[in-house]
């Protein structure tokens, strides 16, 4: 059993909860725990809500922590006239994930670490206080992958940088401003009615006529379904 | 351990909710049978708010919808998925079978993928065509009826084609199909593989006035508020209920044993109720089963008393083997010429609208069976994952993966909406060796002894599999796509999924006209025990490259109308 698997059974199971999330730094008053809970409505099960209340009345990093992984986030997607990698709450989520996939929690711990102390060596000063040059500095270092390593082969600066950014590139976009910025249209009642006209100019496609005929007519749709002995809508 | 037993006598007991669970509740209710529906998870009602996901954002979870807690993701509707704490299975050797169960009313028709296909006339005869496997005693026109009746009933939309093996029924008019399936139509003409507009039990018109019509959310999986969609809960339950069905609900209650008398006849269930673990019998007249093939198999095999010494029904020694899932392959593209195209809502319903059934003569090829292909891509409602790897598809233009800053915007939109991919289908051969069976040595949380897998793939299936990567890597070709990751070769049974991942496992209780090679007759009755049935998946003798759930639901109805006919002759 790994120790996600452990958790989860914990959890879910009877024991106390004070023997888990050994890795995080501290607990969380209850009442910033029910504030989280009444946060996330999304339809949990008593079980999956347990869960949830488990990892939200622990935190995972300190506040220098969290104050550096806004830092690197920042400097990964700055803030623009939609809004802020803050926000967007991309921090929270980080330290979140932490805690819900349990083998992210030391890679990015030692990532950190690994930031100051580079910025240590070359500048004398932690990363936060570093100006925005030298902290570039230290990121271009470990910014690009090698293109002829394979994922795993990659140096571990250069694999923590990369879940790093894939968890602030994906917290941005999940979040509401950067929902927004992308420009999604959908999750929204509405009838869908085919490809815009123009866009399948721009492709140089048409719907075959064939194909067409069978599709709905939407004017339609509210009429009750009936059909003759062969199967035929007729209505 | 004190069991508590319940005076009442019912008519009928109908384990499990799903499908076959749901159709037997309406169809036997409806003749106003008294019904007792076991189910072994929670009430659930996708209309009910404190349950339901559909229209959530990725940002109403902490998680951003990511799969740690529910497989699938947070917005999902199967409450279980391929491991369930408290609730193990086994495996013999380096056997690999993933078994997927939901736990709740209506068990996995709240999230499946509302594929909603026939079988042919072929897929009941198999063995006559191929030799391979073994025929169904009953055919085509035996359950036509059946099938147009469910279509009628629950509604599917789709086209007339006049293909012999994928019969047209009585169809609501497909959704026009979406940029990237033009796509995919153009490149699969190309290749020669036939496209026609997808089957699925999604309400693209009004089917009666109870029910919604779809408005296109893309979010089938998370089972419709509305019920345009289909779930067993929603469309065939409820109704029978509102209809003034005379049902009781036990939830939360799992089966552990049919009980039989003296005689071996079955007498009721007895089941343990997950919120007291205290066990529970029930008096029926009739047992209908259709907890899934594998829960029904197991609940079989454990329900061993002095006549049925190997486990009901099971004097055969048949229940649990020829357990068979659909095989899985799929690939994903690049199409460069999408790339930073024009943003609009083409949600859609939740699946393909356009498919391909399988369209060659297996007399040509070094495998028996066929499969269909899905089509998936699109600009989907962004969640956990999106933006990962932004822009790793930099490395097609020449152009430097990885950096950091306001490069990364541009990055993230210009990719979004450019990946597609193909899902191929298939049919494996039910084979004697591939089975479940009860492991001696361990039980689950509520002590009833828990199954063991012991399954393998053979080179029909293998073949098949690599016949799909090469399908999928010309059409992809054919659209203009780049094929993304390595093509899988042999060391990986060319991409071939695990048994069970598919989520189609059918066979264990299998149909056939001799007891001594078959656990259930025509109708889906146990050949030992005249007043059990089982109407889920496990009679199916063959899976043909079709999905399961509307031929579990006309069997099942087939089944229940005989049930009914049987109870009007005082059979029971």
């Amino acid at each position: 059993m790994n120790r996600r698997d452990s958790l989860k059974s914990l959890a879910f199971g009877s024991i106390g909860l004070g023997v888990l999330l050994e890795g995080c730094v501290s607990g969380v008053d209850s009442e910033t725990v029910a504030n989280s809970l009444k946060k996330f409505s999304y339809g949990r099960t008593p079980k999956e809500k347990e869960y949830d209340k488990l990892l939200f009345s622990k935190k995972c990093f300190t506040n220098n922590q969290m104050k550096l992984i806004s830092e690197i986030s920042n400097l990964i997607l700055p803030p623009n006239e939609f809004g802020s990698i803050n926000d967007a709450e991309v921090p929270e989520l980080i330290e979140f994930m932490a805690k819900d996939i349990p083998s992210y929690e030391t890679p990015l711990k030692e990532g950190l670490t690994a930031l100051n102390q580079q910025s240590n060596t070359k500048f004398k000063k932690i990363f936060i206080d570093c100006d925005m040059s030298q902290q570039k500095s230290i990121l271009d270092q470990m910014a690009y992958p090698d293109p002829d390593l394979s994922s795993s082969e990659q140096s571990k600066d250069v694999k923590w940088f990369s879940l790093f950014r894939n968890l602030t590139m994906t917290g941005y976009y999940t979040s509401k401003v950067g929902i927004e910025e992308l420009g999604y249209k959908g999750n929204t009642p509405n009838v869908w009615d085919g490809v815009p006209q123009d866009v399948l100019d721009q492709y140089g496609l048409s719907y075959d006529k064939e194909w067409l005929d069978k599709c709905v007519d939407q004017t339609k749709r509210n009429d009750v379904a009936e059909w003759d002995k062969e199967g035929n809508l007729i209505t | 351990m004190q069991i508590k037993e319940n005076s009442k006598e019912y008519d009928v007991i109908i384990v499990g909710s799903g499908a076959g669970g749901g159709m037997a509740t309406k169809i036997l209710s409806e003749a106003g049978l008294k019904i007792a529906v076991v189910e072994a998870g929670p009430f659930y009602d996708p209309a009910n708010p404190d349950q339901m996901t559909q229209m959530k954002w990725a940002y109403d979870s902490p998680r951003r919808g990511a799969g740690t807690t529910r497989p699938f993701g947070d917005f999902d509707q199967a409450y279980g998925g391929w491991d369930i704490e408290g609730e193990p299975y086994t495996q013999k050797g380096d056997s690999e079978f993933r078994w997927f169960r939901s736990r709740m009313l209506g068990g996995r028709t709240n999230h499946w993928g509302r594929i909603s296909l026939r079988f042919g006339p072929k897929d009941f005869k198999k063995k006559s065509i191929d030799g391979l496997g073994e025929d169904w005693p009953i055919g085509y026109d035996d359950i036509k009826p059946y099938y147009d009746k469910v279509d009628k009933l629950i509604g599917v939309f789709g086209s007339k084609e006049n293909l012999y093996n994928d019969p047209d029924g009585f169809f609501l008019p497909p959704p026009k199909p979406r940029l990237h399936e033009l796509f995919y139509i153009k490149g699969a003409r190309k290749s020669s593989v036939k496209v026609m507009p997808s089957r699925l039990s999604v309400l693209t018109k009004r089917i009666n006035n109870e029910r919604g019509v779809c408005f296109y959310c893309r979010q089938c999986a998370r089972s419709c508020s509305v019920y345009a969609d289909f779930s067993a809960g929603s469309c065939l339950i409820f109704p029978a209920q509102d209809n003034g069905g005379q049902i009781d609900l036990y939830v939360n209650s799992m089966v552990r044993t049919v009980t039989t008398n003296e005689e071996g006849k079955a007498t009721g269930v007895s089941f343990i109720n997950k919120e007291d673990r205290t066990e529970y019998k029930l008096k029926a007249k009739v047992v209908v089963l259709a907890a899934s093939a594998c829960s029904s198999a197991r609940i079989l095999l454990n329900s061993k008393s002095k006549q049925h010494p190997n486990g009901l029904g099971n004097s055969s020694d048949v229940v649990g083997k020829y357990l068979h899932d659909s095989t899985g392959g799929g690939r994903m593209a690049f199409l460069p010429e999408l790339v930073d195209r024009k943003i609009y809502n083409e949600d859609g319903v939740g699946g393909m609208h356009v498919y391909s059934p399988w369209w060659l003569d297996n007399k040509n090829l070094n495998f028996p069976r066929g499969y269909h292909i899905e089509v998936w891509g699109g600009m989907g409602s962004p969640s956990y994952g999106s933006g990962f790897n932004v822009n790793d598809l930099n490395k097609f233009f020449g152009i430097k993966v990885g950096g950091y800053g306001d490069m990364l915007r541009t990055d993230m939109r210009k990719y979004y909406g450019t990946v597609v991919g193909m899902d191929g289908r298939g049919e494996s051969i039910a084979m004697k060796s591939n089975y479940c069976e009860i492991d001696p040595d361990k039980v689950d949380e509520f002590g009833v002894p828990v199954l063991r897998f012991n399954y393998k793939w053979s080179n029909h299936e293998v073949n098949q599999a690599k016949h799909m990567q090469d399908t999928f890597e010309e059409i992809i070709h054919n659209m203009g796509g780049i094929a993304l990751g390595d093509k899988a070769g042999i060391d990986k049974n060319y991409g071939l999924t695990k048994p069970g991942e598919i989520i189609h496992e059918v066979g264990t209780t299998r149909m056939g006209s001799d007891p001594k090679t078959s656990v259930v007759n025509e109708f889906e009755r146990l050949h030992d025990v005249s007043n059990v049935f089982v109407v889920d998946a496990g009679p199916f003798v063959s899976q043909a490259d079709k999905n399961p759930t509307w031929t579990i639901m006309a069997l099942a109805w087939r089944t229940s109308d005989h049930i009914v006919d049987q109870f009007k002759k005082q059979n029971f």
